[in-house]
């Protein structure tokens, strides 16, 4: 396919003048598990066996075209039946269908063996970022993207993995035989990570299951690929797969960050503390929706900026923060952040933009409120 | 066209005015209507899609907020599957069904009045929540045109109950429309013409009415259940109540498949019509097309779940949807190899609709290659959802399904109008057409295979290119579209009388009538040997 | 036309009589979907569905030749202000042995919450041997503001299990019960008001 399409590519190029000069791809990776390489596989014979059925197809059709002409003088025949032509062209298909089938059937059967598996990461889909759970390991968090707004908006050069980028990629060992669990917090999502040939949807309520054996080190990206609301372009999926050594000693620090941020809520902070790490955390969970100037989306997203709850009552503004708002978008994030990262974004969210409710609220207070 | 019709045909007691077309019963006239209906939704469907080609031209945000994105795609869809293709093919059964089985009009006529009228309010409807969106009051349908739960339930914005009426409208005229067309196949047939001897545009159009009954009240009993899950506390696809949002799926899909050949059954008609005439030889395997289709209008209805091979189902459920898919390769293969018999050794030119009808047959071959592709489960996991199942689906309705309605209204003009078209401007509209097509569609097979996945407002950088050859045929695609229209109303104005028989091996009904067509088609029956 | 106009007043209501019933009958099949997609889950496992409470005559054979790996997940849908863990993520066990396991929630919240737990099963061909004899999730749970409750889940493995599967996953996902207190509904009404992204 590659030799065929180069050139065609390589003129569609010059045709274009390209801004960037980023690679581009033409057909499907193989990818590094057996899944993936299965499916390329399969999708190289099917796709040369279109080609040829095409060229034989258009290659009669064509020669019918130039040849079979009134301009050249061709007199119509007047056949309008063949039982043998009609029974050759049924049985050939079925022929070549069925060795489709055969390898088909075989890479599928390959692909759902979800026996035996090594370890599991249970991943939930949320609008609009990722959670991973590493069961039986007490590590998880959420994984965003952090493609800077200004990229986006096209204030700022983009970075070389544009929209490909996450705050916290969740990390995995090769060689073993990782199970995912997937569901969702909220509408359906789909967890796709090409090079791993996984693709399956995260529903509501229910569970569902892939694995792969990643066959290399490296860094995998993906992205959601089900309709999920707004901000469906802009949760990406990085993966990075390393040797077990590196994998459990990366494990290891997961859990001392994580017990340090657990900690990191009994202490007191002051306000310039709470202003920078609220900025921070508020780019991270918040923006997506209320945008990084509190503005919101005008009936979309109701913007913080100069907005009652912000600007009123603190109690209340921790309740619809911690507990959400139920039938609205607005998620219930005391289950999705510590309190640190709450205390410091209500703080930031009471006093930037020109809003000046002028109090701070520390993670004590919220794990009170909790 | 009234103003020629109305001078040749003044026996015909025609109504005149406004009162003409809004209380119509005239087969022809609610054709015109029809055609032109979806002729206006075209443009602003495509004025959609151009919206949508123009945010991707670049990586980055740049016209349209990614809320709105959704509402472009979702309404895009919307608008050309129900508003474009189905209008359109019901407004070319209007006009040719009496012509060609020799009738004076349609069998119910006041139906058919009602079964039009019903589409501008339906759109209307769901314009309006499109309007009030642009206006600030709120967000038109964001959820696709597949709506699947819950995104479009529990998170719908409010205007999909607006969305909701206005499917019920489209069913409900939808119906109509299917049960009169198979009453007038059945009763109003001339005298001698057997079933085996009809042609076989009426022959797909009576499979495709009985599908339409079948599935478009699969389509309301789901929008219905969505309607009491927003609105009266059902839970049919919520997890919360017991549903399951995996269900919404299944019982879309169910209407979803045969859905998608009610869009392309049709074309095959228009193609069968119009290769035979232009090749100046009798259609190839007569019979043998009709088992095909239907064939493939049975198969629709057990291959609904290869559409969401990734919800997770069991590996028997896989296995028998992709093999019932493989299936549907058989009879459609045997469609394309029957044309191309047709055109063999036969006295070829090529006006404007052949022109159309060749590119149909290169370009739906286009898409049945890659439909095969994706009904390979194990393949279809790395497709699904991605830009390589938007190029498939835009090879089979753009340059499938609008190809042929296209050659069909080149084809039949002069008989609707008494006047040729302009040939040099209709074949530049169709180069254009046919080339800026595959310059926007074929590229999405690439991003697609390279991992971009569908509905997404912005890409990585390594999608920019394509993507960016995509746009760019876009545009010249949409406003090609532009010259069509000057031509169909230069034609409709006037121009080089048409013969009775307007092309020279053309046969059936129609042709004998004379050009313009009468107001009443055939008041005597024709007697068919 | 004679010929015609006679032959239309004797089939066309005849014809649209029959066509309607189809339609007629089609919605209907719309909505039979529902119970029949059920049936199809229970036989195939599709979706992960599980049955409801099961109750045993006899005591079931136990396999002691094999384990299987049971993995417990707890997940909370948008906006529950719970906490909510298995107490153990892993267990294996014999197929046929009735096992309970605890699940722990705790509302984090400052009012009383009504919940209810939907249960899933992956890999789906395994849900129809999941049998749970007893469980929480067979009725609404309510919490008070603070409230901590143990969840206890008791199962049976079917031994018919195919041999394939040694591990299934069972996950629970609680949702805010539609019939909850006032406060919610309060809360949601101001929601819509103020928010049309729903």
């Amino acid at each position: 396919m590659r030799a065929v399409t180069r050139p065609l590519g390589l003129v569609c190029l010059l045709l274009a003048s390209s801004p960037t000069l980023a690679e581009y791809q033409l057909n499907l990776e193989p990818g590094v598990t057996i899944t993936s390489q299965n499916a390329y596989d399969i999708h190289q014979i099917v796709m040369w066996i279109c080609v040829v059925i095409g060229i034989v197809v258009y290659g009669v059709m064509t020669y019918s075209i130039l040849t079979h002409t009134k301009a050249r003088g061709h007199k119509p025949a007047t056949f309008d039946d063949n039982l043998t032509v009609e029974i050759l062209w049924t049985v050939i298909p079925v022929l070549i269908l069925i060795g489709m089938a055969i390898p088909a059937t075989s890479a599928l059967l390959a692909m759902e063996d979800v026996s035996d598996s090594d370890m599991s990461i249970k991943v939930t889909g949320y609008q609009w970022k990722w959670h991973y759970d590493y069961v039986g390991e007490d590590v998880s968090f959420f994984s965003n993207m952090n493609t800077p707004m200004e990229q986006i908006k096209n204030l700022e050069a983009k970075g070389e993995n544009y929209l490909l980028e996450v705050d916290n990629k969740i990390v995995v060992p090769v060689d073993q035989k990782i199970r995912f669990l997937f569901t969702s917090n909220d509408v359906i999502h789909a967890w796709w990570v090409p090079a791993f040939g996984v693709k399956k949807d995260a529903i509501p309520g229910y569970i569902n299951e892939s694995w792969a054996r990643i066959d290399e080190p490296g860094i995998y990206r993906g992205q959601c690929a089900e309709l999920c609301g707004a901000n469906h372009g802009f949760m990406p999926i990085v993966v990075e797969a390393k040797s077990e050594e590196d994998y459990l000693a990366w494990l290891g620090e997961k859990k001392t960050a994580q017990a340090a941020a657990a900690e990191s809520g009994n202490k007191v902070w002051t306000m310039d503390e709470l202003m920078a790490h609220g900025e921070t955390a508020y780019n991270t969970s918040c923006a997506a929706c209320h945008q990084v100037g509190g503005e919101g989306l005008p009936n979309v997203f109701p913007g913080i900026k100069g907005s009652a709850i912000a600007t009123g009552d603190v109690a209340k503004h921790i309740d619809v923060v911690v507990n959400g708002v139920a039938g609205t978008g607005m998620q219930a994030f005391g289950a999705q952040l510590n309190d640190a990262d709450l205390a410091a974004i209500i703080t930031y969210e009471r006093n930037a933009w020109g809003n000046n409710a002028g109090d701070m609220v520390q993670p004590s207070e919220i794990k009170a409120a909790r | 066209m009234n103003a020629v019709v109305e001078e040749h045909h003044d026996h015909d007691h025609k109504p005149t005015g406004i009162g003409r077309w809004l209380f119509s019963t005239n087969h022809k006239d609610i054709g015109s209507m029809y055609l032109w209906f979806a002729f206006t939704m075209f443009f602003i469907g495509g004025a959609l899609a151009l919206l949508i080609r123009a945010e991707l031209f670049q990586p980055g945000m740049q016209i349209v907020e990614p809320e709105f994105f959704n509402q472009l795609t979702t309404l895009h869809g919307l608008i050309m599957v129900f508003g474009v293709i189905m209008p359109a093919f019901v407004g070319l059964a209007n006009w040719q069904l009496p012509m060609m089985i020799g009738a004076p009009d349609m069998a119910l006529p006041r139906m058919n009045n009602w079964s039009f009228w019903l589409l501008p309010a339906a759109f209307g409807l769901l314009l309006a929540s499109l309007v009030m969106s642009i206006m600030g009051l709120g967000s038109a349908p964001n959820f696709g045109w597949t709506f699947y739960a819950p995104l479009s339930t529990t998170y719908g914005p409010d205007s999909t109950d607006y969305f909701i009426f206005s499917v019920h409208l489209m069913g409900i005229s939808s119906v109509m429309g299917a049960i009169n067309v198979i009453a007038t196949i059945m009763n109003l047939r001339a005298p001698g013409m057997t079933y085996m001897k009809m042609p076989i545009f009426v022959w797909t159009w009576f499979i495709t009415a009985y599908l339409l009954i079948a599935v478009m009240p699969v389509l309301a009993g789901v929008v219905t259940m969505m309607l009491t899950d927003r609105n009266f506390g059902t839970s049919f696809f919520d997890a919360a109540g017991g549903g399951d949002p995996v269900m919404f799926q299944h019982v879309f899909w169910f209407f979803g498949h045969p859905e998608v050949y009610i869009m392309i059954l049709p074309a095959f008609g228009i193609v069968s019509s119009i290769v035979p005439t232009f090749s100046r030889k009798p259609l190839f395997g007569y019979s043998s097309m009709v088992y095909a289709t239907a064939s493939i209008a049975f198969l629709s209805f057990i291959v609904w779940a290869h559409h969401m091979f990734t919800v997770g189902m069991p590996v028997a459920g896989e296995l028998f949807f992709m093999y019932s898919t493989m299936l549907i390769a058989i009879p459609t293969g045997v469609k394309v190899f029957n044309w191309i018999s047709t055109m063999w050794r036969g006295a070829l030119t090529f006006e404007t609709p052949m022109l159309f009808a060749i590119a149909f047959i290169f370009l739906f071959t286009m898409g049945g290659f890659t439909g095969l592709m994706l009904c390979i489960a194990p393949a279809d996991f790395q497709y699904h959802d991605t830009y390589f199942v938007v190029a498939h689906f835009h090879y089979v309705l753009v340059t499938g399904a609008a190809f042929s309605i296209m050659a069909a209204v080149y084809f039949w003009l002069p008989k609707w109008t008494g006047n040729m078209y302009d040939e040099k401007l209709g074949k530049l509209h169709f180069w254009l057409t046919c080339i800026s097509a595959n310059v926007l569609f074929f590229p999405m097979h690439f991003v697609g295979l390279a991992g971009m996945p569908r509905r997404i407002p912005d890409y990585a950088l390594q999608f920019a290119e394509f993507n960016q050859i995509a746009s760019v045929g876009a545009f010249v695609f949409g406003f090609s579209q532009l010259i069509f229209l000057y031509v169909v109303i230069k034609c409709v104005r006037g121009g080089e009388k048409a013969t009775d028989k307007v092309w020279e091996g053309a046969h059936g009904l129609e042709f004998d009538l004379p050009s313009p067509a009468p107001f009443h088609s055939y008041t005597t029956p024709p007697v068919v040997k | 036309m004679s010929v015609q106009t006679e032959k239309q007043t004797t089939d066309n209501p005849k014809i649209i009589g029959k066509l309607l019933l189809v339609v007629v009958a089609m919605f209907g099949f719309g909505f039979a979907l529902v119970p029949l997609y059920d049936v199809f889950c229970d036989i195939t496992g599709l979706n992960g569905k599980t049955g409801d409470k099961v109750h045993f005559e006899t005591a079931p054979i136990v396999d002691e030749s094999r384990l299987v790996k049971i993995t417990f997940l707890a997940s909370l849908n948008e906006s529950m202000p719970w906490e909510f863990k298995p107490q153990q993520n892993f267990i294996e066990v014999h197929p046929g042995k009735p096992t309970t396991i605890n699940y722990i929630a705790r509302n984090m919240s400052s009012k009383s919450i009504v919940g209810n737990a939907v249960p899933s099963v992956s890999p789906g061909l395994a849900a129809a041997y999941f049998q749970k004899t007893e469980c929480f999730c067979f009725t609404r749970q309510e919490l008070k503001a603070g409230e901590e409750k143990i969840m206890p889940v008791t199962f049976i493995v079917d031994s018919e299990l195919s041999d394939d599967i040694n591990e299934i996953a069972l996950s629970y996902t609680f949702f805010i019960s539609k019939q909850n207190n006032e406060d919610l509904a309060d809360n949601t009404l101001t929601a819509k008001s103020i928010n049309t992204f729903k």
